[in-house]
């Protein structure tokens, strides 16, 4: 069995997949990697299922060593990796051998950085998945972020392995294979986090002035300290609060910006509640999730509305990149 | 983007893949002096609340294909889909037949739960104030919490928290100015109309008057959560003694 061991944790660290979808009438909202782009591009560049669990490090990454060794990709935010202490490249899968350390610094990029492994990483699923729902201890390992001692098992290569034929194939099979896959430069450039988000309005965009919603769309915001899993809290120009009173709990989308009394933004994020009573001004586009989950507190953002045909059409293409036979190459 | 729809229904894009759908439909008249449009509002109601849970149940015996996630709460379904392979139109479609057929659900014979709270004290550290407030006795605060049998709106906010109303008219008041940045799990809540039990340690804004030993959500149990949509309950006030003994594994 090839496993994990967790020499340190790093700042935050836990167990992600692509969530679980599905227990909004539970009250569970579907947690998963905070950049799914990541993560995904992560496992196809291992021949892993896109899905698998992968570890999600926040600015500070951890060290890890592999005592039976273990072929790995990192994606993401470049968080200084060393093996061995000789620096690693991000975006092709590596080797590290029997006992080799691999070790992470504070982030050089944005805010989150992948290490996936080949064969994924194993641990008991909770409804449907492997992720980590902080704030409620479910899912992932234990139920929380990772801790100095945890050992992680990683799973049997191949299990799930994605089939993938031509220019990405590797010449052999097996767990110890190292593939020359690598990101093209056009994806890494189409897929480069955004600090321009892209929104469509939201289910009470009707209720705010005219004045409320050009600030909102004109104004630049910063990411508050606070920010975590659950929201992003931006600070700037304040968006005065709708005339229209106080609003009943609804359902609330991923990416939806709500808006408190203070006028502050919340961008409500993947350990988001599933249910709330802020109206919403607006709501980030599917398409720039990942750039979300890679802004750290204190970069600067701002809006820029399109309409839905458009928010799709991005969606779209997207998943066309991702899905691509160019996205890896040799 | 908005529509009518039949039955006193609204849709409303919520995002570029999730769709609101709100039921009885109350639009306020009043004017807002030139700051934004007239907000249309929904308004509680069982009768609301209740398609809300038809509807629910409809899309869970007959999933629609492209569905992926259900939010319900009050007078509101917020229903998350795949926007690679579905529009918000083709959807809304979908869901107009589905409405239709609202009158034949037949919703399951409600649960009735009991749920005993140790009240005041430590355990609720607002129930003094919310006394003061009303200028009535804690006993009498407890005897009206106690009085009611509630019915669960909705499960939202984190898992198994069951929002439940209505609270007696009396202990109506709302959240706190400032919520705190955490609530022990178990706590008993009131806020609005509404009260609640905490499943976990979270932040929270609601005035809490006791707390619950019971576990409200359980990963190693086949329901999950103690409480689910439509269910009844009951609050018992419990002494700190059996308070000790229930809360024990």
């Amino acid at each position: 069995m090839r496993v994990i061991e967790v020499l340190e944790p790093g700042l935050l660290t836990t167990v992600q997949d692509l969530g679980r979808e599905g227990y909004g009438p539970l009250g569970v909202s579907p947690s998963g990697a905070a950049d799914a782009v990541s993560l995904r591009t992560g496992n196809r560049l291992l021949g892993n299922a896109e899905g698998e669990a992968g570890l999600e490090m926040t600015l500070l990454g951890g060290t890890f060593a592999f005592p039976e060794g273990a072929v790995l990709a990192l994606a993401g935010s470049d968080l200084g990796p060393t093996l061995e202490g000789k620096p690693v490249e991000m975006w092709t899968p590596f080797e590290a051998k029997s006992k080799q350390v691999l070790r992470f610094g504070p982030t050089r990029s944005g805010a989150r950085c992948y290490l996936c492994v080949r064969g994924g990483i194993e641990v008991q699923f909770f409804l449907d998945s492997a992720s980590t729902h902080i704030l409620s201890g479910l899912g992932g390992h234990k139920g929380r972020a990772l801790k100095k001692g945890d050992v992680l098992t990683i799973g049997l290569a191949n299990r799930n392995e994605q089939k993938i034929t031509g220019k990405n194939a590797c010449s052999t099979g097996g767990a110890g294979t190292v593939c020359k896959r690598r990101l093209s430069a056009r994806t890494l450039k189409e897929l480069q986090p955004r600090k321009v988000l892209r929104v469509t309005p939201g289910p009470q965009s009707d209720w705010f002035s005219e004045a409320a919603k050009k600030i909102f769309q004109e104004s630049t915001y910063r990411v508050a300290e606070e920010s975590n899993r659950m929201g992003i809290r931006l600070q700037g120009a304040t968006i005065p609060a709708p005339a229209g009173g106080e609003m009943i709990s609804e359902g609330v989308s991923l990416g939806a910006v709500q808006v408190p009394e203070g006028g502050q933004p919340i961008i409500l994020f993947v350990e988001q509640q599933t249910t709330g009573g802020y109206p919403k001004i607006a709501n980030v586009i599917s398409a720039d999730f990942h750039s979300l989950g890679q802004l750290r507190p204190r970069d600067e953002i701002r809006f820029e509305q399109v309409d839905w045909d458009t928010a799709r059409a991005l969606l779209r293409e997207q998943e066309k990149l991702l899905a691509s036979g160019d996205l890896i190459w040799e | 983007m908005e529509t009518s729809g039949s039955l006193g229904t609204r849709f409303q894009y919520s995002s570029d893949q999730s769709l609101l759908v709100y039921f009885d439909e109350q639009v306020e008249q009043k004017k807002t002096g030139g700051a934004g449009a007239l907000p249309l509002q929904s308004r509680i109601t069982l009768r609301a609340n209740e398609n809300v849970r038809r509807l629910l149940r409809l899309l869970e015996l007959e999933p629609v294909p492209g569905v992926r996630n259900l939010h319900p709460a009050y007078c509101s379904l917020l229903i998350k889909f795949d926007a690679i392979g579905m529009r918000h139109q083709e959807l809304e479609a979908i869901l107009r037949k589905y409405l239709e057929r609202l009158e034949e659900v037949r919703l399951p014979e409600p649960r009735h739960v009991e749920i005993p709270v140790c009240y005041g004290g430590e355990f609720g550290p607002d129930l003094a104030g919310v006394c003061a407030r009303r200028g009535i006795t804690q006993a009498r605060a407890i005897e009206l919490h106690a009085s009611v049998e509630y019915v669960v709106y909705f499960l939202g906010f984190v898992p198994g928290f069951a929002y439940l109303g209505e609270l007696p008219e009396e202990l109506v008041m709302p959240r706190l100015a400032a919520p705190r940045k955490r609530v022990p799990a178990g706590s008993v809540g009131i806020a609005g109309n509404q009260t609640g039990v905490y499943p976990f340690a979270t932040p929270g804004g609601w005035r809490l008057i006791g707390r619950s030993p019971l576990k409200m959500f359980r990963a190693d149990s086949d329901r999950l959560s103690l409480l689910s949509i439509g269910d009844r309950v009951r609050f018992t006030p419990t002494s700190r003694e059996r308070f000790a003994a229930l809360e024990s594994p």
